[in-house]
């Protein structure tokens, strides 16, 4: 509300300027950068403060022992040394790897399938809807569904293996279960709308490929793998990207449910800096260590766009 | 002309798969609907379990009906209920102060949006439409911040916040992303550019400077954007656990995100209380569902061009 007023404040303050300078602007084609000024002002500060400055910041802090009652005080790549020797790091580091493995890997293979499938059986919004909804809820809620159905007492699916006579399984309590079931909730939550991007990708690939396809005899299986995928590589490519970078920050789903547990075989990079940081109070380290997450997205996003060569399309 | 002819022969191809369910149609479609069921019947599984009897569901976790069916749940969420009655259907008996974390949400994930998309509106506006030196190198460094994690910058902003002051309070929580993010920008300059530049000469010719030009020609023409943006930014915004958590985390500042993580602790009966728990994770989704139904074309059309920018 305030911002509307002072918005508008602004707007009948400029006015009297304004007349002046539109009409040698616009004529003369001079610069309106006074104008431009104005109206990236709050963006602009909105960027230096909360931007710009934190990730400056973040590397300084990266460079201190800093407990956070206290004052940062320089230590140069010390914490760095000290990472390399981490257990917990490393185990953080392999953990997150895994579960970024089977996360992006099923999640891609069933958004391609739901795509394809989309694509020659229905335009329906109604359908593309519902496959939507799962991402519409937040992850806390995705996860607390999950942990209900995947219960070990009285959880749905495992009724339904002590029904079929398979013994029940504690999906979030098994060391090795617990990296696959959040990989999966978050496969869940997921699926459909990334479904959807693929799906909007392949509206870019002109009819007449699959009209040639047809006409030349190709089976569905061929067409897929030697003119759909890679057409649609580009857009691949670009999902990719931002789905690992979000993979690789993996959290909520961990906190809601695990908390990092059984021993320490789901605690992810993200959920590993937050306890160094926030319960632990080493925010030196903890920012030290989300400067090496940075650094590994930044590696991943380039070896990505660089591998499946993102900028250039087949389609001549 | 033999073009012609392949496309009729094309056509007749596909009318011919659509007229008859081929054993491939079929299979296809057992696929599709097999996964509408994975994505679907959680949502059912949620609804069904809120409105059983958290005591009576070990007795009959199997069944695809609500067991004792009961609004408890639903009453105890909203603190409606007594507290016997909750301690008797399996609750903790604990008040949830559900209505204050629902105001906090609302309050968190409005703010953000209107701030949001208004000054971001605005800067879009500013590197669509006017002229001035480094326009495209400044948007460049702005676009250049979707490159930096959220997990990198949180620990630092958490620490601006803390030195503000702002810690634990509703401003502390919005601040960050109020002013802008550089998504927000480039979502809307691809449409801001989109628009006929005639239009704007000719409101200029009438006199209209920039602000008019703004707000009653580009905003306007503009609606259908702006309002996919604030829908996106506030489902967005409703969904966040981590910042809220790191900053919000006192009871009087808790939204419903950080609040069902505590809920979801309390352990009665040594095992959590199902129905409220899913009663409280369903309240919780309730607003953004609507907010679907209420705009689902729109959200479902905006996801291939906001997903890949």
């Amino acid at each position: 509300m305030g911002d509307a007023v002072s918005a508008s404040a602004t707007e009948r303050a400029s006015r009297p300027v304004r007349k002046a300078k539109s009409e040698s602007s616009r004529s003369g084609g001079r610069s309106e950068l006074g104008t431009a000024l104005i109206f990236i002002a709050p963006a602009l500060i909105g960027f230096l403060v909360f931007y710009l400055y934190p990730t400056i910041r973040g590397f300084y802090f990266s460079m201190t022992q800093y407990n956070i009652l206290g004052t940062p005080k320089w230590i140069g790549f010390d914490n760095f040394a000290k990472i390399g020797k981490d257990p917990l790091f490393w185990n953080a580091l392999w953990v997150t790897v895994e579960y970024v493995i089977l996360n992006i890997g099923f999640q891609t293979v069933i958004a391609l399938l739901l795509a394809v499938l989309m694509q020659r059986l229905t335009r329906s919004t109604v359908l593309r809807g519902a496959l939507l909804l799962p991402w519409l809820i937040s992850n806390v809620i995705a996860a607390m569904v999950w942990f209900w159905l995947l219960d070990y007492q009285i959880g749905l699916v495992n009724q339904f293996l002590e029904w079929t006579g398979a013994t029940k399984i504690a999906f979030f309590g098994d060391e090795a279960w617990a990296i696959p079931t959040i990989a999966f909730v978050n496969v869940w939550r997921h699926m459909g709308y990334t479904a959807l991007l693929v799906f909007a990708g392949l509206q870019t690939i002109p009819k007449y490929v699959y009209e040639a396809a047809a006409i030349d005899g190709s089976s569905e299986w061929s067409s897929f793998w030697r003119m759909t995928l890679p057409l649609l590589r580009p857009v691949l490519a670009m999902i990719l990207v931002i789905t690992v970078t979000g993979s690789f920050q993996v959290f909520d789903t961990v906190a809601v449910t695990t908390r990092g547990g059984p021993v320490n075989v789901t605690r992810v990079l993200q959920y590993y800096i937050y306890q160094k940081g926030f319960a632990e109070g080493q925010f030196g380290y903890a920012s030290a260590l989300s400067v090496v997450l940075f650094l590994i997205l930044a590696l991943m996003a380039t070896l990505q766009l660089r591998l499946l060569r993102a900028g250039e399309s087949d389609l001549a | 002309m033999a073009t012609i002819e392949a496309r009729a022969i094309a056509d007749a191809e596909n009318r011919r798969r659509k007229r008859n369910l081929t054993p491939g149609r079929i299979a296809a479609w057992v696929v599709m609907i097999g996964f509408l069921i994975l994505t679907l019947f959680p949502f059912y599984w949620m609804l069904r379990t809120a409105l059983s009897t958290t005591r009576s569901l070990p007795a009959n976790p199997s069944s695809l009906l609500p067991v004792d069916f009961t609004w408890g749940a639903f009453q105890r969420v909203l603190g409606l209920g007594t507290q016997a009655q909750a301690i008797a259907e399996g609750g903790s008996g604990a008040s949830v102060n559900f209505w204050l974390y629902l105001r906090n949400s609302v309050f968190y994930a409005g703010a953000v949006t209107v701030g949001q998309v208004f000054f971001c509106a605005m800067a879009a506006y500013a590197f669509a439409r006017l002229r001035w030196p480094g326009r495209n190198v400044v948007f460049g460094v702005f676009l250049g911040a979707l490159l930096v994690p959220p997990i990198f910058t949180s620990l630092p902003n958490f620490i601006l916040i803390k030195n503000l002051g702002l810690l634990n309070t509703l401003p502390g929580m919005i601040l960050p992303t109020f002013l802008m993010t550089p998504f927000a920008i480039f979502f809307l300059r691809q449409f801001f550019l989109g628009i006929s530049r005639e239009i704007e000469e000719s409101a200029a010719l009438d006199g209209a400077g920039p602000w008019r030009t703004f707000f009653r020609i580009i905003l306007p023409m503009s609606t259908a954007p702006v309002t996919t943006l604030a829908i996106l930014t506030f489902i967005q915004t409703w969904n966040d656990y981590f910042w809220p958590l790191l900053v919000g985390n006192s009871d009087q500042t808790k939204v419903l995100t950080v609040a069902l993580g505590v809920f979801r602790s309390q352990t009665p009966a040594g095992s959590p209380d199902w129905a409220g728990l899913m009663a409280a994770t369903l309240v919780a989704a309730a607003p953004v569902l609507v907010l679907f139904f209420a705009f689902a074309r729109k959200i479902i059309d905006s996801i291939g061009y906001s997903g890949v920018k």
